[in-house]
């Protein structure tokens, strides 16, 4: 393979991301070139994770979008170093200067929870049901930060505040099951920021929660965004959490990108069938439908054990042809965006200026 | 962008394409959760090899009986006590009354197992039964019958079978019903407890919408789905029937000279030891060899029936 | 419009939970899931009931279909009241009324084909059908929900979940229902997957006369399928209206809040939209706020609302709404 990242290395990357729509003067914080991640189950390798390359720049925020078998869950374990035990990661995951991957497990274990976090959609997994609330948030402090238990105690209570908890010093007395599950997510936030990581993973941290749970966990984000500086990497299935969230998307297709962005841009004009076929398969809230029916993606989801040759959303494409027998390279156009389809962007577009002509 | 023209558009039918479908036809074929496990349980070796040193103590058991010259109760005064030997056709030996171990430790593995098949066989039937139906009919009918078992389990058993010695004599048919009788009661427990989360899962309440009458739901649903655990506890359940049978015979309460069982054999191997430790040594490595393949059965089965607990 | 399929008047599901004091004898603690819900069904029409977790919407339905025992009210199916029906009593109204789960794959058994799966209806409330007519009957099913009927001895772990939802489906469908209760079929599927099975639920209602009562947490999926909406929110019913009246016009703070935190996906519109954000949590539902349930969390609560619990009121056609400041307005 060649490397046409050692380009993409020695440029700082706020050099290629003018006019992104808005000014952008930080620097990058995580580079993630040729991730790949496989696992050796019973039935065979199975390809979860193919090539992925993106980079993060510090306090920004990157939607990572896809179905079940897209592989975006994945790729956030495997930022993590928490693949399970039949998973492998290869490629280079750059964060401060050193590669994730190539870390021992007690240098990863320094960098997990001081400066990235991750938060679960389940907050449960994230905590101890047999201890305090209290006692989990000052442990953490404890390990990371060496504070005493009172100076401890004091910076749990405030991250409690600023998460929106009210009577923080009374709950950090409690246990996790006396909480709603809105505010165990709050407690896990709260516990991710603790150490004011400067990048937080959220792996579909609102899909558990009803949607004005969700509202509210979401705005939480935004604030906690703007006043810590936090970059997020937000994995999600819902279009419209990317949208409300994100500047950047990458959306994933059975382990690979189909297409990346800036989050208006992509939004605005899709570049490739898949996430034109996710934008008209869900039903709007802001819109009266012309016709009863839903566009649909026809076909069912990737079987990772027997993915086809070529493009992998082939078997469901509407627009492929021969040349999607074989796989699509991920292409730049356009300012800052990939796409891998063999399908010219004109011809996609073409129903789009017709339906406005 | 949301334009009526390009939702059109993307609801037109699939374009054929030749060659995507031919490469994607082969990739999945059907098979049962029974099929799964069975390819599962032949990847475990030492499950496979537990099975087939089983199957062939079980086939000696039945069967290599025959070619011996000797019946199991005839005593060979001449050659007491002897050590194995080829000439006199005492391939383990003779005990102290001169009858030929090979044959006794054949048979007695015959009872043995029919023991602890017979504890299984009853703990499967009574057991999944009586758990599934207490555990979904559930409300005071679930108590009753909990309780009724609890009752069973407390009895002191060891005291039941002495004083049913003492009254009846040492037969065969007592040791098996007071097998049964303390074999179905945890599965029961156990199926119960299947039952109660299962009972939960959306197909039961499905079962109900779809007109399934209760009993219907239990034979037809419930039974089903907990058999993989009753599998893997009643392969279990016979190495500790075997035990308990030999604990009996050990106690002397255990089947009737000169019929006999592996415990029957230790208790008399154990009092010859220093004079012919061959006694103690076949039948307790037969007796070892059987509980070990069972519970690595049991084992494999486990790990074949349930592959997200490894 | 011709007699209403589903009569529900004044229903209430209610749960036994723990006792109010230690003794066996005290009193049952009683968990009120559903209270006082009213609301008729026309055959062929599509009710949408929306509302967050705990809001009651999944006892309601579980009640309708006699899977909850009705602890009050009445409903009334057909003319035929089925509060205190017996078990056997269901039997014979199981083909008319059937019913669809969240979960695709735990609500088929495991170790059923999946033609087993669709014929089990048939085979318990048809009994007396030959085999071949079994046969032929499920694979005109399967064909119909978009099922290739050479599957039909696959098992369901061998199939994605929209798949199953459609064996789902299509076991509702076998006998011939008038009424199909949907508890949130769609929230477990990926998103490409969804409109496909909304798509086929609304097929199938156009083409059979179905009536369906639609259960979801998603509005814009309530919005796209339903006829007709009722917001619930801790057993009651909050606002109720045409789907379209409801989504343009809605009058009830909840629904108001509850629309405006659906994320749209348009980061132009996302971004610049107002979320009505609802502080604090839930409240108990063994122990809910006096007066109006939702005035807790309510951003417009007044001292009148705690007084007594706001009636349904209609504002004309079908939308009606229970808020005291909406009763305040209207006589003001």
């Amino acid at each position: 393979m060649t490397d046409p990242h050692a380009h993409a290395r020695s440029l700082p990357p706020e050099g290629a991301r003018v006019g992104s729509g808005r000014p952008r003067a930080a620097a990058s914080l995580l580079q993630v070139r040729n991730l790949n991640v496989r696992f050796a189950t019973p039935e065979g390798e199975v390809a979860a994770v193919n090539d992925l390359s993106f980079d993060l720049a510090e306090g920004e925020s990157l939607g990572i979008v896809g179905e079940s078998g897209s592989g975006k869950s994945q790729t956030a374990f495997a930022l993590m170093g928490l693949l399970a035990k039949n998973g492998r990661a290869r490629g280079e995951v750059i964060y401060g200067g050193a590669n994730l991957l190539a870390l021992s497990e007690a240098e990863l274990n320094r960098r997990r929870g001081s400066e990235i976090a991750m938060i679960y959609q389940d907050p449960m997994t994230a905590l101890n049901p047999y201890l305090s609330v209290g006692d989990q948030l000052t442990e953490v402090l404890r390990f990371h930060k060496g504070m005493d238990r009172k100076a401890a105690f004091a910076e749990s209570a405030r991250m409690l505040d600023a998460v929106k908890i009210a009577e923080a010093k009374k709950r950090l007395g409690m246990y996790p099951h006396e909480f709603s599950g809105g505010m165990r997510q709050r407690v896990v936030i709260a516990m991710a920021l603790l150490c004011r990581p400067k990048l937080l993973i959220a792996d579909e941290p609102t899909t558990a929660l009803d949607v004005t749970v969700q509202a509210q966990i979401l705005r939480l984000l935004q604030e906690l965004r703007r006043d810590f500086g936090t970059a997020v990497i937000m994995i999600t299935h819902d279009l419209g959490v990317v949208a409300g969230v994100c500047d950047q998307v990458l959306v994933m297709y059975a382990g690979r990108v189909m297409e990346q962005g800036p989050a208006e841009a992509l939004f605005a004009r899709p570049s490739h069938p898949y996430t034109m076929g996710l934008l008209h398969a869900v039903p709007r809230m802001d819109h009266n439908h012309g016709s009863d029916q839903l566009a649909t993606i026809p076909g069912n989801p990737p079987n990772l054990l027997a993915l086809p040759p070529g493009c992998p959303f082939a078997p469901r494409c509407v627009e492929r042809d021969a040349a999607c027998l074989t796989p699509a390279p991920l292409t730049d156009f356009d300012e800052q965006r990939r796409r891998a389809c063999h399908r010219p962007i004109e011809h996609l577009l073409r129903a789009e200026t017709e339906g406005a002509a | 962008m949301n334009t009526p023209t390009t939702a059109a558009r993307l609801m037109r039918p699939l374009p054929p394409l030749p060659g995507l479908d031919e490469a994607l036809a082969q990739s999945i074929q059907g098979r049962s959760l029974w099929a799964d496990a069975r390819r599962r349980f032949l990847k475990n070796r030492a499950a496979l090899a537990s099975l087939v040193i089983l199957g062939l103590i079980v086939l000696l058991c039945a069967f290599a009986a025959l070619p011996s010259p000797h019946a199991f109760d005839d005593p060979d005064f001449e050659n007491m006590h002897i050590a194995p030997e080829l000439a006199t056709a005492h391939w383990f030996g003779t005990d102290s009354l001169g009858r030929d171990l090979y044959v006794r430790t054949l048979l007695g593995g015959r009872i043995s197992l029919m023991v602890g098949a017979l504890g299984a066989l009853v703990a499967v039937l009574i057991g999944t039964l009586y758990g599934a139906t207490a555990g979904f009919l559930g409300g005071k009918t679930d108590s009753v019958m909990m309780r009724f078992l609890e009752i069973l389990a407390s009895f002191p058993v060891m005291f039941l079978v002495i004083l049913l010695m003492t009254f009846f004599g040492r037969e065969l048919w007592l040791i098996f019903l007071a097998i049964g009788a303390v074999s179905w009661l945890d599965m029961a427990r156990i199926v119960r407890g299947q039952t109660l989360s299962l009972k939960r899962k959306e197909f039961v309440e499905a079962a109900r919408v779809c007109g399934v009458s209760r009993w219907g739901i239990i034979t037809r649903h419930i039974v089903p789905n907990v058999l993989g655990i009753v599998a893997v506890y009643a392969t279990l359940l016979v190495p500790s029937m075997i035990l308990f049978e030999s604990f009996l015979s050990y106690l002397g309460l255990g089947v009737q000279e000169p019929m006999t069982s592996w415990g029957a054999l230790l208790e008399q191997g154990a009092k010859a030891i220093e004079a012919a430790p061959w006694e103690l040594a076949f039948p307790a490595g037969f007796l070892v060899t059987t509980l070990f393949c069972f519970n690595f059965i049991g084992d494999g089965l486990r790990d074949a029936l349930d592959p997200k607990e490894r | 419009m011709n007699a209403p399929l589903l009569e529900v008047r004044d229903l209430k599901v209610e749960f036994k939970v723990g006792r109010e004091g230690w003794a066996p004898w005290s009193p049952a603690r009683r968990l009120k899931a559903v209270q006082e819900v009213s609301f008729t069904l026309a055959p062929g029409e599509t009710l949408g009931i929306v509302g967050e977790s705990g809001c009651g919407k999944s006892s309601l339905a579980r009640a309708l279909i006699g899977l909850n025992p009705i602890a009050g009210g009445s409903v009334k199916f057909a003319g035929r009241e089925l509060a205190g029906l017996a078990e056997t009593e269901w039997q014979a109204l199981r083909a008319d009324v059937q019913m669809i789960f969240q979960d695709p794959l735990s609500s088929l058994d495991p170790r059923m084909t999946i033609g087993d799966i669709i014929a089990e209806p048939l085979r318990w409330l048809r009994p007396g059908m030959a085999p071949a007519e079994i046969k032929a009957e499920v694979e005109r099913v399967m064909t119909r929900v978009g099922l290739q009927p050479n599957v039909i001895n696959r098992y369901p772990h061998e199939f994605s979940g929209g798949q199953c939802q459609r064996v789902g489906i299509a076991r509702a469908l076998i006998v011939k229902p008038k009424l199909i209760i949907c508890d949130e079929p769609v929230s477990a599927l990926d998103v490409s997957i969804q409109a496909q099975v909304i798509n086929l639920l609304m097929d199938l209602q156009r083409e059979d006369g179905l009536a369906l009562i639609f259960i979801a947490h998603d509005l814009a999926v309530v919005r796209h399928i339903s006829d007709r909406v009722l917001v619930m929110y801790l057993g009651r019913v909050m606002e109720t209206a045409d789907a379209d009246t409801l989504f343009r016009a809605s009058a009830h703070p909840y629904t108001r809040a509850l629309l405006s935190a659906v994320p749209i996906p348009d980061p132009a519109l996302e971004r610049s939209k107002t979320v009505q954000i609802l502080e604090g949590d839930l409240p108990s539902p063994i122990a809910p706020p006096s007066g109006c349930v939702f005035r807790s969390r309510c951003p417009h609560a007044i001292a009148a609302c705690g007084v007594g619990v706001p009636k349904l009121e209609r504002r004309g056609g079908s939308h009606a709404v229970a808020c005291t400041l909406a009763e305040i307005d209207a006589a003001g």
